[in-house]
């Protein structure tokens, strides 16, 4: 038993430590550097209410890039969910039809419709074996264009108030930062709910060997077919909820989602994920996201002009995947 | 050609270390021009490694290489290709959906301003076609993809000419070959060595050993035992110095009658697209080998019984009750596992760490949410640790990525992801193939404690001493069929004779001979 | 009838080594045709309209050809959105309607078109970026430098240089003529030249083609060198079209996704190494069809969207259950 211990404790302790400095994914770092930065062009974005601001705004982003971890570490791409999310807005500003008593029903209905397509992406692309870019691509476009048509083209209704408090509605009074953001509430409940799906079940193991090792998994009694759809569904999901969160904070706008799809993957990618699959932490690419949110306020903060912040946002991700490759390749 | 003149290729004490293993320990061999010089030994023994040496694909760590009596070294495969040394590897380097022009000249097509001579092309084409003698065989705009194995080799063959080669590598040239494409490849090969071209070739196929050879090397786990001519030598005097000691030396003792129990598995009339009318019994505490040759059903058999390529007619009976498996996850349900043959691609998850290799089969049958264990399950929390120490993996932490792990430790994981899973029936396919000897040995233990534990198993190996020295009884395949039963202790003649279907030498009744029993005699 | 035009148009196929996807063009042609001539005013196979269809294909059509090439080299370019808009921008903001400025606006946005290739290629194979994201985050470079600096219509195209849009040869339009020319072009090069037997290698396997001494970076970043040069070409064509450019125009035309699509439909395999341009035509000349039928029956624009994404998912799908039932 002694020995066992050596392998099992005493010698992982260290190597833990080691290990556990070692695998910190580089985003914490970024992290903290840019709210470093921002802290120095205008201290009032670190103080809570500052921070609370930041996320808010970020949360969208935040769950989404949860989600689309789960498809990109089972080795797919889904490029789907800025159509969904447009898609649960639009649709809550029809089906609302400005009576407030109607949010309830219509989140569920709109969190069905995200399901369904989540579902048909995962079932393309385990059945009829269509590569995941096309599939949720043809998604994406059948999708934007469903979406168009409902509305006829351009945004009609609003939304009530009580659907848009997810987005932009605040609890209070809370003590020390006085109000705290409901979006907020929901990027805690869902990054925990991810997290523990992602790290501490069978669900998130398994996603990682079907991403690393198809055959191996299939072998392994792994269920290949089943994993990735449910993987599809979790990033649908978490689509809509994005959108809820968007919807909210921006109003009816048929575009809401635009752009959305790629940042999210941008930004997994950021937090260490490794396209093609087998590798993949949630908080660390839901820290990608924040960390893209974070730059662009600190853009903001030094003057750049708003479109800049794509073309350095380009870079950033360029270096990041860049640098992952190289100190990947240097570890070997 | 008088062999009095200098070694065309010479290595002299060539040293090649892997992470754990020598692979070849101070080795020396001269190779001459115009002759054919096979190369012999184990698998593990370090054939490869010396061929991938000769040709630029690795460097030594220490010794040199002399070509046409100069030192010579590669950075590169095209180097030892430019100076006249090609290889020729089992798993070929062409463009399936290339043509075959387009392939033997890659890289090299006639042009003019970039706009390649198509004509010109075919012709040189055509030309080396010509020296492989495959002219009216191949057409030099045929997709590779549409040719047979043997083509596809001769290709390879027409591209090493196309370069002038001097020394042509082959690794196991008659592996996948029919016995009329092994006689037209033996003719080249004589035409070639006329020409004054070195021919080197690993075979685990005694009979051209002793057919094509005139000098033969036997390297034993990395050392150069001898070089002996072929018509000075005898198959059994080589094989001696190949195993270097004694069969019931390095395996484990059988299991004796009171420690076999009962009918674990059974297969009754199991057919499917590759397999007819398979009949199997497999009992708690015996090893039952599977020998055959390549392309006769072995690791089909395993897959259809594990679920992966299920029987599509006939009934397996797991301890007595009859039950449909056409998952993989059927089958582990029913506490069977795999080890496959292909480690790399079927058997690891290379980026995930060691624990969750190990676990991923348990986790598997478990509800979808369940919370994990990370060293585990909720019954046995130090499942991994436990098994890790049993199995004796080499590695610095339980949370190291598989992919960093020796070849031998990988397998070891695999082994132990079975173990988690607390198999009764384990399914081992080529269970130490590419292992080097000191883990190999241990493997086979392991595998004989499992048979004591109670763990029935079938065993698929093309190495005939493994088979003979490890089963307590031996089923060999033919033609996707079970061809014959043999005791314990059977001789390899007798497995040869059932393997090959027919009375009569193998070669000439076997449908598809892929020999590669490692003794065949 | 169709049975019959079907199995005489397989073994045409056969003869001319056309590419499959051609039987799929002429059943969405024949389906456009029935469909047309039951609910519609069955004017499809007038040659106007026919024309017009094809017009329409051109845009997309070329750079739908160089996007071919990259995905040969088992790469993808997601940026050619970006430079298109760049182009079209650029190209009107210099020309300004003055035709004396025409060649130095064209000079000037191929060879922001070949720095913008080279980048991409440097990037995906010296830092061996995963090519998604590089070109991904190439784009974003090109969409912000572009938006920073422009808003809206910039300039003017003079009328002579919208002869690339709307001139004719005879009832021939220039715009076809040039997408043919780019197809026979791509199609020559691929099939004829060491690059074009180099680019099937690199894509078929990376380390065979290295092991058989090609420079495999080379091939990669001269792929998307030609493959930005065809988005050039497209920006030009629609800013030809446009008469002036906005930062908006290759964006909004989707060419990067939809030009992916094409590619793939046409038979071009996502891994590399298999297909051509010829394939990529018809790939082209599907979606044209489509849009067409669906302008002829008077299908809702957005419903056409859908469409269209359920009919490219469906024509891959076709394929890859082919590919299975063929392994199997």
């Amino acid at each position: 038993m002694a020995q066992l211990s050596t392998i099992g404790q005493e010698k992982s302790w260290r190597d833990r430590i080691l290990s556990g400095l070692r695998s910190v994914s580089p985003i914490y770092v970024v992290l903290i550097l840019l709210l470093i930065g921002i802290g120095t062009q205008n201290p009032v974005f670190l103080e809570p209410s500052g921070i609370l601001n930041l996320l808010r705004r970020a949360a969208p982003l935040m769950i989404l890039t949860a989600g689309q971890l789960f498809v990109i570490v089972s080795g797919g791409f889904d490029l789907s969910v800025g159509s969904i999310m447009s898609l649960t807005v639009i649709g809550a500003s029809l089906l609302i039809n400005n009576d407030p008593t109607n949010a309830w029903w219509v989140i569920l209905v709109l969190f069905g419709i995200g399901i369904v397509a989540g579902l048909i992406n995962g079932a393309l692309v385990s059945y009829l074996k269509v590569p995941s870019l096309i599939a949720t691509l043809g998604m994406l476009l059948a999708l934007r264009g469903a979406g168009l048509y409902w509305t006829g083209g351009a945004p009609r209704g609003y939304l009530t108030d009580n659907f848009r408090a997810f987005g932009r509605g605040w609890l209070e009074p809370v003590p020390w930062v006085e109000r705290f953001p409901y979006a907020v509430i929901v990027l805690i409940v869902v990054s925990a709910i991810l997290i523990y799906l992602f790290h501490y079940t069978n669900l998130g193991r398994q996603l990682l060997a079907v991403g690393d090792n198809p055959r191996a998994a299939k072998l392994a009694g792994i269920q290949v077919e089943k994993m990735r759809i449910v993987a599809f569904a979790v990033s649908a999901v978490t689509a809509v909820i994005a959108g809820i969160l968007q919807g909210g904070f921006g109003g009816v706008n048929p575009d809401a989602g635009d752009g959305y799809e790629l940042q999210a993957i941008s930004a997994a990618v950021l937090g260490g994920a490794v396209l093609l699959g087998g590798r993949g932490s949630v908080p660390a690419a839901i820290a990608g996201a924040l960390a893209l949110e974070a730059l662009f306020t600190l853009l903001n903060l030094l003057g750049l002009p708003k479109p800049l912040r794509d073309a350095v946002q380009g870079l950033i991700i360029i270096g990041a995947v860049a640098y992952a490759a190289f100190s990947g390749r240097r570890s070997r | 050609m008088a062999n009095a003149q200098l070694p065309i290729l010479e290595a002299r004490n060539i040293t090649k270390r892997f992470p754990g293993v020598v692979a070849l320990n101070d080795v020396s061999i001269q190779f001459m021009p115009g002759e054919v010089h096979a190369v012999v030994g184990e698998n593990g023994a370090g054939k490869s490694t010396l061929m991938k040496l000769l040709a630029g694909a690795y460097t030594p760590d220490e010794g040199e290489l002399f070509f046409q009596g100069s030192s010579i070294s590669f950075n590169h495969p095209r180097e030892a290709q430019e100076v006249g040394i090609s290889i020729i590897y089992q798993e070929f380097n062409l463009l399936p959906e290339r043509t075959v022009a387009q392939n033997i000249f890659l890289g090299r097509e006639p042009s003019r301003y970039g706009v390649v001579d198509q004509r010109q092309l075919m012709r040189q084409t055509q030309a080396v076609l010509q020296r492989v003698g495959a002219e009216t065989m191949i057409s030099p705009d045929a997709e590779v993809k549409t040719l047979s194995i043997a083509q596809q080799q001769l290709v390879e063959i027409a591209k090493a000419l196309s370069f002038d080669s001097k020394v042509l590598i082959m690794d196991e040239p008659t592996a996948a070959l029919a016995t009329h494409e092994v006689e037209i490849l033996t003719r080249l090969i004589h035409k070639l060595i006329a020409n004054g071209m070195a021919v080197i070739f690993i075979s685990h196929r005694f009979t051209e050993v002793f057919d094509l050879a005139k000098m033969i090397t036997v390297l034993k786990d990395g050392q150069h035992v001898a070089t002996v001519a072929a018509d000075a030598a005898t198959p059994s005097q080589v094989i001696t110095m190949m195993v270097g000691r004694e069969l019931d030396q390095y395996f484990p003792e059988l299991a004796r009658a009171d420690e076999i129990g009962a009918v674990a598995l059974e297969v009754v009339n199991g057919s499917n697209a590759k397999l007819h009318d398979i009949s199997l019994k497999l009992r708690a505490g015996e090893i039952v080998g599977v020998s055959g040759l390549q392309g006769s059903g072995r690791t089909e058999l395993a897959q259809a019984i594990f679920g992966v390529e299920p029987f599509t007619s006939g009934r397996i009976l797991v301890k007595g009750t009859e039950r449909p498996i056409k998952t993989p996850k059927a089958a582990i349900n029913l506490r069977m596992g795999f080890v496959t043959e292909d480690r790399k691609a079927e058997g690891i998850f290379p980026n995930q760490p060691l624990n969750d290799n190990i676990l991923a089969p348990v986790r598997a049958l478990q509800a979808l949410l369940r919370r994990i264990k990370r060293f585990g399950t909720a019954e046995k929390p130090q499942l991994v640790l436990e098994l890790v120490q049993q199995v004796d993996v080499r590695t610095p932490s339980i949370q190291q990525e598989v992919q960093y792990l020796s070849g031998g430790n990988q397998q070891k994981v695999v082994l132990a992801k079975w173990l988690a899973s607390t198999c009764d029936i384990l399914i081992f396919d080529e269970p130490t193939r590419g292992i080097d000897v000191d883990a190999k040995a241990s493997i086979h233990e392991m595998i004989r404690d499992l048979a004591q534990a109670g763990t029935a198993v079938l065993m698929i190996s093309s190495e005939l001493p493994e088979v003979i020295g490890m089963s307590d009884r031996i089923v060999v395949m033919w033609d996707g069929r079970i061809s014959g039963e043999l005791p314990a202790g059977a001789g390899e003649e007798a497995i040869m004779h059932l393997a090959t279907g027919h009375q009569e030498s193998h070669r000439t009744a076997v449908p598809e001979p892929r020999g590669e029993g490692t003794l065949e005699l | 009838m169709t049975v019959k035009t079907l199995s005489n148009v397989r073994s045409l196929m056969r003869e001319t080594r056309l590419p499959p996807v051609y039987a799929i063009l002429v059943v969405v042609f024949v389906a456009a045709v029935v469909l047309d001539a039951i609910f519609g005013r069955g004017q499809i196979t007038s040659s106007t309209i026919l024309t017009n269809m094809v017009v329409r294909s051109v845009a997309l059509g070329i750079v739908a050809m160089g996007q071919t090439f990259v995905m040969l080299a088992a790469s993808i370019d997601l940026s050619v959105a970006y430079l298109i808009s760049v182009t079209a921008v650029m190209a009107s903001y210099l020309m300004q309607g003055d035709p004396n400025r025409v060649p130095m606006a064209v000079a000037a946005v191929f060879g922001i078109g070949a720095v913008v290739g080279l980048v991409n290629g440097l990037i995906v194979s010296k830092l061996k970026v995963n090519p998604f994201i590089a070109t991904l985050g190439v784009g974003l470079v090109l969409k912000g430098l572009l938006n920073a600096s422009f808003e809206t219509f910039v300039g003017a195209v003079p009328r002579s240089f919208q002869t690339l849009g709307y001139g004719q040869i005879g009832p021939i339009p220039i715009s076809i003529l040039v997408l043919l020319a780019v197809t026979i072009i791509g199609a020559l090069v691929l099939s004829r030249t060491k690059f074009g037997a180099h680019l099937y290698a690199v894509g078929g396997n990376v380390e065979t083609s290295r092991l058989s001494g090609l420079r495999t970076d080379r091939v990669i970043i001269l792929a998307h060198v030609i493959c930005s040069l065809t988005a050039v070409l497209t920006g030009l064509f629609v800013v030809s079209r446009l008469r002036s450019g906005a930062p908006w125009v290759g964006t909004d035309g989707l060419y990067d996704l939809e030009s992916i699509a094409a590619v793939v439909v046409g038979g071009t395999a996502l891994s590399g190494g298999k297909g051509g341009v010829v394939g990529t035509l018809a790939g082209v000349l599907i979606f044209g069809i489509l849009d067409t039928m669906f302008n002829q029956l008077g299908v809702d624009t957005f419903l056409k969207q859908v469409l269209r994404g359920a009919i490219i998912i469906l024509a891959v799908a076709s394929y890859t259950i082919r590919s299975r039932e063929k392994a199997a």
